[in-house]
């Protein structure tokens, strides 16, 4: 509607400015982040080895160790960040996120179930990650839409998340259940990817979550006039012409999908889908067109932040990076609650 | 509308609030007297059973008589009477505290907040006490008992008051929903920042009981710090209960007959805090029994919480005291967690009820 206004132009213009600037500060947080480690590698000749040039050593500790992990890093932020944009688009909560509704709960236990039936987390199989912590989401997100659905007034906000907090509690104890069974090992493996761990540095890992990112991410992106649309409420939106059911679960199913495969390889990440969609919000207003790709750089920003921080500051021990985020995000999260009417 | 809304805030659960009302103020039928009288026996003696049941299975079947005589006459010579008396007595003796207190808990938070959803686990009460736990692991590893359940407590009283007043301090005031949210997610971060001390420090084999709950290492050295409190302030909030019915009811009622709305609110939360902090020191952040057994209470017996608190505090300690048993029994030698033994009775019934509400955000 904004474009037939005037202001439109300028909004777009400014929506590519900030784009403009999150890349740049993406940029530099992700060379930061493969600068920072045990071994510390200078920003320009981070920059030199990435074009081909420098040390046998640099190339092996680059590409071999911080990359891959820098990728995951990436797509996992990118994948939260729109994930957040379209449930709260969905729900029309401003407060939604793929955490505090459960999903990553059912992603969890989609994880703990492949844990316990292959083992191998590196080989080859690890391509078959995204699809199970994928499997587990849809299930918490069926269950939850299932409990939080009214014949006449479709999806209730309240239900859905109080169906979402019970949904999430049910699970984990399963959860728990499971992987006290396994062993001592996997048992930890899952106890730091609960917390919110950047396990994914393998190239394999990497190539795990890609496609998920890139058929689902421009999916979305391209759907931007529904989310518009369906954020005006059911009947605008069914008066402008979309087809809300069908809109609804499809955008579902792609944000179960953009954030199961994201936590797959980076962990339970709560609070990135709820602080991201918010600041880009903030940045450059509520048009979908807009927010969804400023949400994205968002996400790369801070989980690129989170972990590398994690990483580095509390060496030679880590925090996982879902700890760092939970620390800055939760009492944001907090603060928005105490403000919203 | 609003009226209405007001009047069936908390009593999703029961049908026909108008009637309840007046049973507070109008003297009990006979029948309904009796009826509750029996219903306090038949939990009473359900609790006796499931305590015997509780001391005589487990990895060594013992029988009746050599339960009866290890209690009653404890010979130190037998070994039999020995684990009785070592092992399995603090142990069932401190599940069925320990489950009486949070019950109590809960049914005192769900009265004073009008919330059926209210509970210690669900408000983050538990995972403030956690995180506590975890930071006095974490730096001060060999603390005495008592002064863990002091922290434990301090840890309580921190993440209510972060839960409360932000909710309190929001536009629009502290909303059922909000202080549920609110809640929900300062759990989230205590237990982010919980299991982050836990992977730092390497801690993850000591806390993990306490993650999932468990009285399974509670000692006579514990118990005889923590039931006398325990008990105390239990029978300290049936002194409450009065009010609370009240409160339960709406603010103009309450303030119609005169109580103190805030008074009775600030010591509410103190007791709710105490139970919650010293459970939470002795066996781990145990959720859902809070929310289950007043629902359940107050299906059975009705909205007075006169009633409704000494009840939840037997009903409760049959749970957590069953509870115990099926995680020692479920898959021996292993124990289950008894915390995903409870989540698992819990979670459908918290479903169920947040199925059944109907307010807005």
């Amino acid at each position: 509607m904004s474009r037939s206004i005037g202001t439109g132009d300028a909004r777009k213009t400014k929506a590519w400015l900030v784009c403009l600037v999150l890349a740049g500060i993406s940029f530099v947080v992700i060379v930061l982040g493969l600068n920072t480690g045990t071994i510390r590698i200078p920003p320009l000749r981070v920059l030199d080895t990435l074009f081909g040039g420098g040390s046998g050593r640099d190339q092996m500790v680059l590409f071999e160790y911080r990359l891959p992990r820098i990728v995951v890093t990436v797509l996992a932020g990118a994948g939260l960040g729109a994930a957040g944009a379209v449930m709260q688009g969905l729900s029309r909560n401003a407060l939604a996120d793929p955490g505090v509704l459960g999903l990553h709960a059912g992603a969890a236990l989609g994880l703990v179930m492949f844990v316990s039936f292959f083992r191998d987390l590196e080989g080859s199989s690890a391509l078959l990650i995204p699809l199970f912590t994928f499997t587990g989401g849809i299930v918490a997100a069926v269950l939850i839409v299932l409990l939080s659905y009214n014949r006449s007034r479709g999806i209730v906000p309240v239900r859905l998340i109080l169906s979402g907090i019970g949904v999430a509690s049910g699970l984990s104890a399963i959860t728990l259940y499971w992987s006290l069974r396994l062993d001592e090992d996997t048992y930890a493996f899952t106890a730091r990817w609960l917390a919110g761990s950047v396990w994914g540095r393998d190239w394999v890992h990497a190539a795990a979550l890609l496609p998920w990112i890139i058929i689902v991410l421009p999916y979305v992106l391209s759907q931007t006039r529904s989310l518009n649309n369906l954020s005006l409420g059911d009947e605008t939106a069914a008066g402008i012409g979309t087809n809300v059911k069908r809109q609804r679960l499809l955008l579902l199913g792609a944000a179960v999908a953009l954030s199961s495969a994201s936590v797959s390889m980076a962990g339970g990440i709560g609070f990135i889908g709820l602080i991201a969609p918010h600041l880009a919000r903030r940045l450059v207003g509520p048009m979908y067109q807009h927010l969804l790709p400023v949400a994205c750089f968002v996400g790369v920003v801070i989980l690129v932040v989170s972990d590398t921080i994690g990483r580095s500051l509390f060496q030679p021990n880590a925090i996982p990076a879902g700890v760092v985020v939970a620390v800055v995000g939760a009492p944001y999260f907090l603060f928005l609650l105490s403000r919203t009417k | 509308m609003r009226l209405k809304g007001r009047t069936d805030e908390h009593a999703v659960s029961s049908e026909g609030t108008a009637s309840d009302a007046s049973s507070l103020t109008r003297p009990m039928l006979r029948a309904g007297r009796i009826r509750q009288i029996l219903l306090f026996i038949a939990s009473a003696v359900l609790l006796a059973l499931s305590m015997f049941a509780a001391i005589s299975l487990g990895a060594k079947d013992l029988t009746l008589s050599t339960v009866w005589a290890a209690v009653f006459h404890y010979d130190r010579s037998l070994m039999t009477h020995q684990i009785i008396h070592e092992l399995r007595l603090p142990r069932v003796l401190g599940a069925a505290v320990i489950g009486a207190a949070l019950a109590v808990a809960g049914s005192l938070i769900q009265g004073i907040t009008r919330n059926p959803l209210g509970d210690t686990g669900v408000l983050g009460i538990n995972a403030g006490a956690m995180f506590v736990v975890a930071v006095s692991f974490a730096f001060f590893p060999n603390l005495p008992y008592g002064t863990l359940i002091v922290l434990s407590f301090l840890g309580a009283l921190m993440s209510t008051l972060l839960v409360f007043g932000l909710g309190a301090s929001a536009p629009g005031g502290l909303t059922p929903m909000r202080l549920t949210v609110s809640g929900a997610v300062t759990a989230a971060l205590l237990g982010s920042m919980t299991s982050g001390i836990a992977i730092y420090f390497d801690l993850s084999q000591d806390l993990a009981f306490w993650y999932a709950g468990g009285v399974a290492g509670i000692k006579w050295s514990q118990l005889e710090i923590l039931a006398p409190i325990l008990l105390i302030v239990i029978v300290w909030s049936m002194g409450l209960a009065r009010s609370i019915s009240l409160i339960s009811m709406g603010d103009e009622v309450a303030l119609n007959l005169g109580i103190n709305l805030k008074r009775i609110r600030l010591l509410g939360l103190l007791t709710v805090v105490v139970l919650a902090g010293l459970s939470v020191s002795a066996a781990g952040a145990i959720s859902f029994v809070g929310l289950v057994i007043p629902h359940i209470a107050r299906k059975l017996i009705g909205v007075d919480y006169r009633q409704i608190v000494p009840l939840s505090a037997l009903l409760g300690a049959v749970l957590l005291v069953l509870a115990d048993l099926g995680a020692r029994m479920a898959n021996p030698p292993e124990e289950l967690a008894i915390g995903i033994m409870v989540s698992f009775i819990g979670v459908p019934f918290f479903l169920f009820l947040a199925r059944k509400e109907r307010r807005d955000l």
